[in-house]
């Protein structure tokens, strides 16, 4: 599997072959606090980079998904439509959001790296 | 204009809590657990709720002030006991709302508890329509602090020996560390709870006493989830100067005795509303599965016609699920109308239910 990349809008991204599995880091779970709803995109429907590609839901507000790379979904995680408080407690792991089979693999190389983000989150959140 | 804080801020801050603006006030939205275990502990044992934005108004006088009230608020405050509190709102003459409120018959007067966003309005219109003949102190130098949830009567008594004794909704000075605490039986939760009305200097400390008997301190963001599960309205979401008393469905808190006679501010919209219905009306609303309708989300028919507007929707904790408040027309409001709420373009199914969402829990015949 490839190196955990990641986005401006917190969303973690990692490709084995030429399927991407995403979801929301950690760092956005802690801003969210507890998520209560999440909607995925369908199975089969394409997706564009930077597009909106499911919603989740806090106690507090809504905020949309967003997938890093552009591709066509070939899987959703059902598990956390049915309890979306796996969300925070797993968000790097369990509780991806969506697989893509995607296009273009150099859409990979303008998201960041672990430290990247880290500091990019650091210095966002205050 | 600068923010302000109240005199828990400190303690809020060593707390660990995340603050937003409220109100023109610093306060918490949460601490380090989250709105969904703060609101969950609240229910089960006991919280603690900085209130201090909130406006304390006593204004003082004898039969002469309760004279000029009942030209004002639609109560029956000649017949109101001593020390018995009533909900009640403060409206213009179309029976808009400016304002609702908690007002307790004192001693000295009456003491009314407004909400923070209208406190100083409140002031000035009660001012003009008093005039200078009653002294009147909205009361910056005390901090207000709720304790709800089943095990704050055990705790606040183990502090102020005799709170026990109060029904739901009444209240009494008690003394306690050399000074004179105004406590009422009442809160926003639907739990059995207090308000006290502390001195600013005293505040701090005193809320430690609490968190060292048990109590933890409890955020705006669950305030907002429980007041919405026990059904109670938020100004300027299920309340404003647009809806009435009947529309708002809370006839409940209208004296009978004034329906009858009027003779308030608004009394002739009211009356009128009482007999012709309201065109539309406040109720509970459940959407289907687990979609979040926020304030503002539109309702429609099965006929793809408009017919009404979310003012509060939330996730509810002790519900499981999500739950709504909202304005419906006439026609719609019976208890399991079906409704559609438009979320993020597509229309979502949804019941109109009973309130409240969740049992209230109040402690009445202590006494």
């Amino acid at each position: 599997m490839s190196e955990v990349k990641f986005s401006k809008e917190h969303e973690w991204i990692t490709l084995e072959g030429d399927v991407a599995t995403i979801g929301i880091t950690k760092h956005a779970t802690e801003m969210l606090g507890d998520i209560v709803f999440a909607e995925l995109p369908e199975k089969g429907s394409n997706v564009e980079k930077d597009g909106t590609a499911g919603v989740v839901e806090s106690t507090k507000a809504a905020s949309d998904v967003y997938t890093p790379v552009s591709g066509e979904v070939v899987d959703t995680n059902q598990s956390i439509v049915d309890d979306p408080a796996k969300i925070n407690e797993d968000p790097e792991g369990s509780a991806w959001f969506f697989k893509l089979k995607i296009k273009d693999s150099s859409e990979l190389d303008t998201l960041m790296n672990k430290e990247d983000y880290d500091k990019f989150a650091k210095e966002t959140s205050n | 204009m600068e923010i302000k804080k109240t005199s828990l801020n400190k303690l809020h801050q060593s707390n660990n809590a995340k603050f937003v603006e409220f109100a023109g006030y610093e306060m918490p939205i949460q601490y380090s657990k989250g709105i969904i275990e703060e609101h969950k502990f609240t229910r089960s044992s006991s919280g603690i709720f900085d209130v201090s934005h909130m406006g304390q108004l006593f204004i003082y006088g004898d039969e002469s002030l309760t004279e000029e009230l009942e030209k004002i608020f639609p109560l029956d405050l000649k017949n109101l006991k001593q020390n018995c509190s009533k909900y009640s709102f403060l409206m213009n003459e179309d029976a808009g709302i400016y304002d609702d409120l908690i007002i307790t018959k004192i001693e000295e007067g009456y003491l009314i508890i407004l909400n923070a966003a209208c406190k100083d309005k409140d002031f000035d219109i009660l001012s003009n329509l008093l005039g200078s003949k009653f002294r009147m102190n909205l009361d910056n130098n005390r901090s207000l602090i709720a304790i709800q949830g089943p095990k704050s009567v055990e705790i606040l008594n183990s502090i102020i020996n005799g709170v026990d004794q109060l029904n739901f909704m009444t209240g009494n000075w008690f003394d306690s560390d050399n000074q004179k605490l105004f406590v009422t039986r009442s809160g926003y939760t639907g739990e059995d709870g207090f308000e006290i009305s502390i001195s600013n200097d005293k505040a701090e400390q005193f809320v430690e006493n609490l968190i060292e008997k048990g109590a933890q301190l409890i955020g705006l963001g669950a305030r907002d989830t429980l007041r919405l599960e026990a059904g109670l309205c938020l100004y300027g979401h299920e309340l404003d100067i647009n809806k009435t008393p009947i529309e708002a469905n809370l006839r409940w808190a209208i004296s009978k005795s004034r329906l009858s006679n009027g003779g308030f501010i608004g009394s002739k919209k009211i009356m009128n509303q009482m007999q012709d219905g309201a065109s539309q009306i406040r109720v509970g609303i459940k959407p289907e599965g687990r979609l979040i309708a926020r304030e503002k989300t539109k309702i429609f028919n099965d006929k793809d016609k408009q017919i009404g507007e979310i003012t509060s929707g939330t996730f509810g904790p002790s519900v499981n699920g999500p739950i709504a408040m909202g304005y419906v027309d006439k026609e719609f409001s019976k208890v399991d109308t079906k409704i559609l709420l438009e979320v993020r373009g597509k229309k979502h199914p949804a019941n109109v239910c009973a309130l409240p969402f969740y049992k209230k829990n109040y402690v009445k015949g202590v006494n």
